[in-house]
Order: C-alpha cells, then structure tokens, then sequence
C-alpha cells in the first residue's frame, strides 16, 4: 500500500480534528453546573423562574462559546485543509 | 474548493458548502455571487414585505388590535421590553430600532433553515460584519459619551492610569469582542446546519418525518436562543458606556 504525503496529512487531519472536538467536554461540564444552579434556584424562588431561566440560557450559550471554537477548528481541518 | 473527505469516500449527497453561482468582476478580481447572497436578498425582501405590510397595517390601526395587527403590537412590545430592560432609559430609544432590526434579521436568518435554504448566518462574511457593526457601535458610543480621561483609565483598568502595562491586554480583550460574537453566532447555525446535512445525506432513505425534531432543536430552539444572545451581548456592550443613573 503506497501512502502518499498527501495522504498522510488528510489522516493527521482527520485525528487532529477527533481530537479538537474533545474541547466540547468543557462548555458540557460548564452548562450542566448551570443548569444545576438553576435548578436549585427555580426550587428555593419559583417566582422567579422566568428570569432565572433567560439568564441560565444566555450564560450557557455564551459558555458554549469555548465548545465551538474546538469545533470549528475540527470544521476547518477536515474542509478546507489548510495543512493539505 | 477543495473535496471534503467525507465526499470522497462516497457520501456524495452531504452537502452544506457555499456555492458559488454567478461570477462577477471586482477591481480585476473575480469573486462570486453565492448562495448566502441570494439567502440573504431573501431574508431582506422577507423583511420589508413584512415591514411594508405593517406600515400599511398600522396607519388604519383600530382600538381593538385584530390578528396582524395583534402580532406586530405583540412583538414590538416584548422586543422594546427587552431592550429597555437592558439598556435603561438614556440608551435604549436610540438603540431600540437598531437592536429589533438584527433581532428580525438574525432570527429570520436562523430558521431559513427549515425552508430549505442554506442559513446565511452559516456564513463568517455575514456574521463578522454584524460583529463589526457592533464593534463599530461601542467605540462610536464610547468616544462620544466618555471623557477621553476615562477611557484611557479603563484601558489601563486594574493598574493606575500613569502605569499602562495592562493596556495591551485590554486591547486584545477590545478587538476579541467582534470576533467571539461573530464566531458565536457562526459555529452555532454551522454545526446545526452540518448536523442537518449529515441526516439527510447519510440516513436519506431512513430520515422521514422524525427529524422534524432535530430542525426544531437546531433551527427553531437554537436559532433563537442564538439570536437573543447576540443582541444581548450588543446592548450589554453598547450600555456599558452609558452613565448609570
């Protein structure tokens, strides 16, 4: 089996990009205390839910910010090949 | 453009790349018209159907609001009170026409996805120039309402103003707003647009009717929450150089 250098780079790439997206572990760990705390907030102020709720949303979307940039790193290795 | 990998080894119907459609002559370089400009004139002739059709609707309002009129009443209330409840007094009727606009825009974009078009915010080009909108809005607001002294305190912020070691990380922290917020914004309606084109490219013998629920996670849910957060950010930005009263 004859491995051209072309092809060595799409292969690295392609475990360069598995490995990128493990940064989504972070933004899941991050969003669960989150929720968590909303949770616990919901139980302890019911009347508050609403505001508790938009505000746990909007802190975990900007936490999921991290996630998305391993997951655009992941995107750009496999489509545009920079490398390749 | 390059062949992705995955259609190269034979999965030749995944497909959410940008096509190029027609090209077009530009100062001697040869860039094209894709097809998130042809989303994105949709997007926009959408926005002033709706915007023409609420205009006619308004100048003949009645007391009792029938169903058009009802919905308009309906969003630009909320949207005005979120805009108010984020910015105060001072800010938000400057801000308020602005912030509704992309809040429209950014949310008709998002869920172009369920009528078959490719999201425009799926591209950075569309989403780095609202950030740079943006970017543009908070130092325009910054010179304008803050002494020069105050700015430069800020800049220098943790240290005192005569020691200005901190000033370029604060530079750095100032120029990564534009590109977080359009980097937000881009990778979340991407990775819902690709997660897409994988279960109608892979499963589309498999995909009927159930993925209706993926498109309201990835099209309705997220598109929305996306959309809140940016304006958020915007106006949570913007405010930030407004006097608290």
């Amino acid at each position: 089996m004859n491995i051209s250098g072309h092809d060595l780079i799409m292969a690295c790439s392609a475990i360069g990009a598995g490995l990128a997206v493990i940064a989504g572990i972070g933004p899941g760990i991050g969003q669960g205390i989150a929720a968590g705390h909303g949770a616990a907030a919901v139980g302890r102020n019911p009347g508050a839910k609403g505001d508790i709720m938009s505000t746990m949303l909007l802190g975990q979307a900007v936490a999921e910010t991290t996630g998305l940039y391993g997951l655009l790193i992941a995107m750009l290795l496999l489509f545009v090949q920079p490398l390749g | 453009m390059s062949h992705a990998i995955l259609m190269e080894s034979g999965a030749n119907d995944i497909d959410f790349m940008i096509h190029g459609l027609i090209p077009v002559n530009f100062f001697g370089h040869e860039v094209w018209i894709t097809t998130s400009h042809v989303c994105i004139l949709i997007v926009v002739l959408l926005m002033l159907a709706l915007g023409i059709a609420g205009n006619i609707k308004m100048r003949h309002a009645t007391e009792v609001p029938g169903g058009f009129q009802n919905i308009l009443e309906l969003l630009v209330e909320k949207l005005e009170g979120i805009v108010y409840g984020t910015m105060g007094r001072v800010a938000a009727p400057k801000f308020a026409n602005y912030i509704l606009t992309i809040f429209i825009f950014i949310f008709l974009s998002n869920i172009s996805g369920l009528f078959g078009l490719r999201p425009p915010t799926a591209d950075y080009g569309t989403t780095l120039a609202l950030g740079l909108i943006t970017f543009s809005l908070i130092h325009i607001t910054q010179f304008k309402n803050l002494p020069l002294k105050q700015i430069w305190k800020d800049m220098c912020s943790p240290l005192p103003p005569w020691l200005p070691i901190w000033f370029p990380i604060n530079l750095i922290s100032e120029i990564a707003v534009p590109i977080s917020l359009s980097l937000r914004l881009f990778a979340n309606v991407l990775s819902g647009t690709v997660m897409m084109a994988l279960v109608y490219g892979l499963l589309s013998k498999l995909a009927i009717i159930w993925p209706a629920a993926l498109h309201l996670y990835f099209d309705l849910f997220s598109g929305a929450i996306q959309t809140y957060v940016f304006c958020m950010l915007t106006m949570t930005y913007i405010s930030q150089n407004y006097e608290t009263e």
